[in-house]
């Protein structure tokens, strides 16, 4: 995606928190509504907008609502730094700036005809979940459609109501697992690349896209490799620390590519020489 | 007795298996079936057999003074249980419980530690396999340590 670098492109527009919602213990989702019909964004799945708290300052994060519901933007995060500890207390009403969207997409025009592999990690989950609306909305065009999620406990699982409204679909195949558990869980333990090797996908006709943790994500392509899937049927979601999104501030930098603009959605045969590398 | 055989030979895991040693592992093999909460075996009990999942969900525990049972695995149709039957002292190091109905097949590893003494060519077909689980068991392991969603 091109950016054609002006005053504009740095301009964030008002959006109004509509809702927040609770979704683990440390993590929230916010619904924004623009302020202005002219300022309504359009996204495609994997796309991430920079939101900026007034005061406290700007963090990327990518959209994990539903594209179709535009001009509505959902984003979730989880509290951790500044920003995000302080967007955990706005209230519906509240302004925040937004500018987006930036950065690459999920190739789900490549996936017709395919099925479609989402392997999700953790928050990992939030930027798929776009992917997922828009497979589910145009349902018949895929072959089996297989969501592999690894969450850290029981109680960190994200959109626990939308997994088991998935799951009781015919059409769609969802898998959670948890790293670790206390007896009462009834669900599966162990690792999500231990999903991999049981999933009933075809492997020689299959869209893969994960995002999580990176070494979640090595981890999880290894599996798919063994498995048999060719490296360029598997997609990646990278994550580093994303400033101007526009390519222009090199903090971003990975390699020769800049994640805000280049990604954060790579072909995995365009980073796997990146991934081992420790001083990037 | 035949469907024994035809289920093992179709298992992935005993996959390019001679025939005489698939024969001898028919010798050593049962069906078995679990009811829920019931307990395939206990921590400490000594390990006398390794089981295939043909249906159904099993969890591995570990009692934690304080906390509980804690579930470190579950696994479920395909896979298998169980290597404490191979290495001294043969104790099972965890509980694994079926968390639902559960159908699996189990063999005589006692039987089979015997008959791998006397055929080594089988002893190695056997370990080979064993080590193949255990290395994707270490890989999760290590990374359900890494706790790779703590910070992101």
């Amino acid at each position: 995606m091109h950016v054609s670098i002006t005053s504009q492109t740095m301009l964030p527009h008002q959006y109004r928190v509509q809702r927040v919602r609770q979704e683990t213990p440390d993590t929230f989702t916010l619904e924004l509504h623009p302020m202005s019909e002219a300022s309504a964004i359009r996204f495609v799945p994997g796309q991430f907008n920079m939101l900026y708290l007034f005061g406290v300052g700007e963090i990327p994060i990518s959209i994990s609502g539903d594209p179709r519901k535009s001009p509505t933007l959902v984003h979730t995060t989880r509290a951790v730094g500044t920003v995000t500890k302080a967007m955990r207390g706005l209230r519906k009403g509240d302004i925040l700036g937004v500018r987006g969207p930036y950065g690459s997409h999920w190739p789900i025009a490549s996936g017709v005809g395919r099925d479609i592999v989402i392997i999700a990690g953790g928050i990992g989950l939030a930027p798929l979940r776009p992917t997922l609306y828009s497979i589910v909305a145009d349902r018949d065009k895929y072959g089996r459609v297989i969501l592999l999620y690894g969450s850290r406990t029981p109680i960190d699982i994200l959109y626990r109501r939308e997994l088991e409204s998935w799951r009781s679909r015919f059409d769609l195949e969802i898998y959670v697992t948890v790293d670790r558990a206390l007896k009462s869980w009834r669900g599966d333990v162990g690792v999500v690349t231990h999903l991999i090797s049981k999933a009933p996908f075809d492997k020689q006709n299959c869209l893969a896209m994960i995002c999580g943790p990176e070494v979640m994500m090595r981890f999880a392509v290894m599996e798919l490799l063994k498995r048999g899937v060719p490296d360029d049927r598997i997609y990646i979601s990278m994550e580093r620390n994303m400033k101007c999104a526009i390519g222009l501030c090199g903090h971003c930098q990975f390699g020769s590519l800049f994640v805000c603009k280049d990604g954060p959605v790579f072909p995995y045969p365009g980073v796997k020489d990146l991934l081992s590398k420790w001083e990037i | 007795m035949e469907n024994l055989e035809r289920l093992l030979a179709d298992h992935p895991f005993l996959a390019g298996l001679p025939k005489d040693h698939l024969e001898l592992l028919v010798g050593c093999a049962s069906n078995m079936k679990f009811n829920a909460k019931q307990y395939l075996f206990r921590e400490g009990e000594e390990a006398e057999k390794f089981f295939i999942i043909r249906s159904g969900k099993v969890a591995l525990e570990l009692y934690v003074p304080g906390e509980g049972a804690i579930t470190i695995q579950t696994l479920g149709e395909g896979e298998i249980i169980g290597w404490s039957w191979l290495f001294p002292p043969y104790r099972w190091r965890f509980d694994a419980q079926a968390m639902e109905q559960t159908l699996v097949i189990a063999l005589d590893g006692k039987c089979l530690r015997t008959k791998c003494e006397g055929d080594h060519h089988l002893g190695y077909q056997l370990l080979k396999r064993f080590t193949d689980i255990l290395e994707q068991r270490l890989q999760a392991m290590r990374m359900q340590l890494l706790d790779v969603y703590k910070n992101t």
